[in-house]
């Protein structure tokens, strides 16, 4: 038996935040902000330097939040870069086809779209029974052959959306770019509910245990069918946030960006094999991720070598969340023998 | 993954109450080699130009690398595992042989240091993958991005275009008196290798129980992480010797050569009947899914079809095929139900 010590809540907490797994990489965060600008002090202090700071990893964090849901479950989305083209193309199209169209309608056109584009995989992974993986790789090249086959050589250019449109993408509410706020907002929003909800904490039963969530009576079929939902309308949110942001669609936008929202969520402690991870650090990782690519050229670095140093970093925090979950067993164990 | 494990073995074990010609026929398999057999007559009967010997020439050059990754990745998948790092080792390779080549030295040794590359990539899979155990899923995630990052940070934007004629000459050759690219002999070379490796010795049989059940392989004495150590060195070698061909084709070594192509191969190999899970595929049924593929764009841009339709139809089969025998596993557990009341207690009954 121990002895109780009498310890504040506030101590408590404070030392819980500190072994978090998503404080380490909000510190890794921190430590390539204030490196890169203490060579450039533009990298922070400057109008565009902040701006540039919170907007670059808007859309991405978007994406991660909704790949961390769907990891937790134990499955994978490798479609969402697709679906990110098909929904920024759609944007695009809905603006030269439909003039004067509110953009409201638009967006919610454009999520509705990714929801429906996320519903399809979902089914076929929930009623299928087949690995998300296969499935995914699969809507992947299909999506994006669709996304092809509309667009064709066609190009959507910054003329043809509307200005108020556009302004979206870089405009800014007291100094924080729109695309931060909404980022967050969403995310906010997806960490309360994974963490405080009866919901959310079934996405976690089901990563840990598919068949003991099964047999304790969690709908797990829903359930993953919500994940891929969701992933997919938030894929389609970013995919309207690319469109405001860059102003140029064309048949490729998205591409590779399944590997980018896997490899932030993967960063940020979100175990690939389900149950363990939050959305908190699926989009730390991501905003991490974007960030030092930006930072390398300051810091001297070729930036030929960012993607090297993403490789090195999900590597890295791979490597780092086998040590800590080796040495909690170990602790678990030691617990268990003393008493 | 353990209810899946359970029923890929079941699935084995309950094949064996069928007649043989059942066993053979009607598997996942067959169904790719009939449906490749109907691409071919269906296309050199309507397509243009599709009967003509220069077309085998090309479909083999374009496939190739894909056939040759094929191979190692087949035995890699059915160890449950997966090699998502191969498209970039295709790339880091091209770029190690370009810059060698640059820097004045012989060809033929720099092709020697980019299989050593592959080498030392594939063990640097295997080490993570095995001896500090982490998903190889996640690891070659990582190892993508890192392969990837030193092929285009070597090279930058710049491309190494002077090769030996005599070698770029050769990737492209076709044997005396036939259509078939001289490729062909180290793939064919390599596919007997991998059979004889896979289908007829104790590690292949290994390689079959890794993937079925991983304590059942260990407890019956499996080298299981030897064995996958090995694996993920053979797919970094061969992906290497994948990239030396890739360079010479193209007569051109690049940072981005072969994006992409890590998802070309294992939607092959998924097509071809390799179950995710693992345990269970056979590497005809890959090299069959692969030829398919490649049939069919070829076909397909004989008919001036945009390239990337051929996109469309690559997922669309790996959908199709998968759900369809999701749906036919199913329908036949209904089907045999009232006969037999548990079809979970199948294998200790028979």
């Amino acid at each position: 038996m121990t002895t109780a010590i009498p310890v504040s809540s506030m101590t408590k907490r404070l030392s819980a935040l500190g072994r978090a797994r998503e404080f380490g990489i909000l510190l890794a965060l921190a430590l390539v902000i204030i490196a890169a600008t203490t060579n450039n002090s533009n990298f922070l202090f400057s109008p565009d330097g902040w701006r540039d700071l919170l907007l670059t990893p808007s859309i991405l964090v978007l994406v991660a939040v909704g790949q961390a849901i769907v990891l937790i479950t134990r499955n994978v989305d490798l479609s969402v870069g697709s679906v990110m083209g098909l929904t920024a193309y759609l944007t695009g199209r809905l603006f030269i086809d439909v003039p004067g169209i509110p953009i409201v309608i638009v967006v919610v056109a454009a999520v509705v779209f990714g929801a429906l584009l996320g519903l399809i995989n979902g089914a076929l992974v929930a009623f299928a029974k087949v690995p998300a993986m296969v499935i995914t790789l699969g809507t992947l090249y299909a999506y994006r052959g669709i996304n092809v086959l509309w667009t064709g050589s066609d190009r959507v250019n910054a003329s043809d959306m509307p200005k108020d449109f556009l302004a979206l993408g870089t405009g800014q509410l007291v100094g924080i770019p729109i695309l931060t706020i909404v980022a967050l907002i969403v995310l906010a929003g997806a960490a309360w509910y994974m963490k405080n909800t009866r919901g959310g904490r079934e996405y976690y039963a089901i990563g840990s245990d598919p068949a003991a969530a099964e047999l304790y009576g969690l709908r797990v079929t829903r359930r993953v069918l919500t994940a891929f939902v969701v992933s997919g309308a938030l894929a389609g949110l970013a995919g309207v946030f690319y469109a405001a942001r860059y102003g140029t669609i064309n048949s490729q936008a998205g591409a590779g960006w399944e590997l980018d929202a896997v490899g932030a969520a993967v960063i940020g402690g979100v175990a690939i094999t389900g149950g363990i991870g939050s959305v908190w650090g699926a989009a730390i990782g991501a905003v991490l991720l974007l960030t030092i690519n930006r930072a390398l050229p300051i810091l001297g670095i070729p930036d030929f070598w960012q993607r090297a140093v993403v490789g090195l970093l999900i590597i890295g925090a791979i490597v780092l969340d086998r040590v800590l979950a080796v040495r909690q067993k170990r602790r678990l164990i030691e617990a268990r023998d003393k008493s | 993954m353990t209810a899946a494990t359970t029923t890929a073995t079941t699935r084995v074990i309950r094949d064996f109450d069928k007649p043989l010609w059942r066993r053979v026929l009607l598997t996942r398999e067959m169904a790719i080699v009939a449906l490749l057999v109907l691409v071919v007559i269906v296309s050199a009967s309507t397509v243009r130009g599709f009967g003509q010997p220069i077309t085998l020439t090309y479909l083999l050059l374009d496939i190739a690398p894909i056939l040759l990754i094929a191979l190692p990745m087949t035995l890699v998948m059915i160890t449950g595992e997966i090699d998502l790092s191969v498209g970039s080792m295709v790339g880091l390779s091209s770029v190690v042989t370009g810059a060698l080549v640059q820097g004045g030295i012989p060809f033929e040794v720099a092709a020697l240091a980019a299989l050593l590359v592959g080498l030392v990539g594939g063990a640097f899979n295997g080490f993570l993958v095995t001896v500090v155990g982490l998903p190889s899923l996640a690891v070659t995630i990582g190892t993508l991005a890192l392969f990837r990052g030193l092929a285009v940070g070597l090279l930058g934007t710049a491309a190494v275009t002077e090769f030996p004629e005599f070698w770029t000459d050769l990737a492209k050759a076709k044997l005396a008196g036939t259509t078939i690219p001289v490729v062909m002999i180290p793939f064919l070379l390599l596919l007997v290798g991998f059979i004889l490796l896979l289908h007829y010795t104790p590690f292949g049989r290994g390689v079959y129980a890794i993937g079925l059940s991983k304590d059942a392989a260990r407890f019956s004495g499996v080298h299981v992480e030897r064995t996958k150590f090995i694996l993920f060195v053979l797919s970094g070698v061969v992906a290497a010797f994948a990239g030396v061909f890739y360079t010479l084709r193209y007569g051109s070594a690049r940072g981005d050569n072969a994006t992409g192509l890590e998802l070309q191969v294992i939607a092959a190999v998924v097509l071809g009947g390799v179950s995710v899970f693992g345990g269970r595929g056979k590497i005809y049924g890959v090299v069959a899914a692969a030829l398919l593929i490649g049939s069919l764009a070829s076909a397909l841009r004989l008919m001036n079809v945009t390239s990337d339709v051929i996109n469309i139809i690559t997922g669309a089969l790996l959908v199709v095929s998968v759900v369809a025998a999701s749906f036919l596993a199913w329908l036949q557990k209904t089907r045999r139900r009232p006969g037999r009341p548990s079809t979970g207690a199948t294998p200790t009954a028979s």
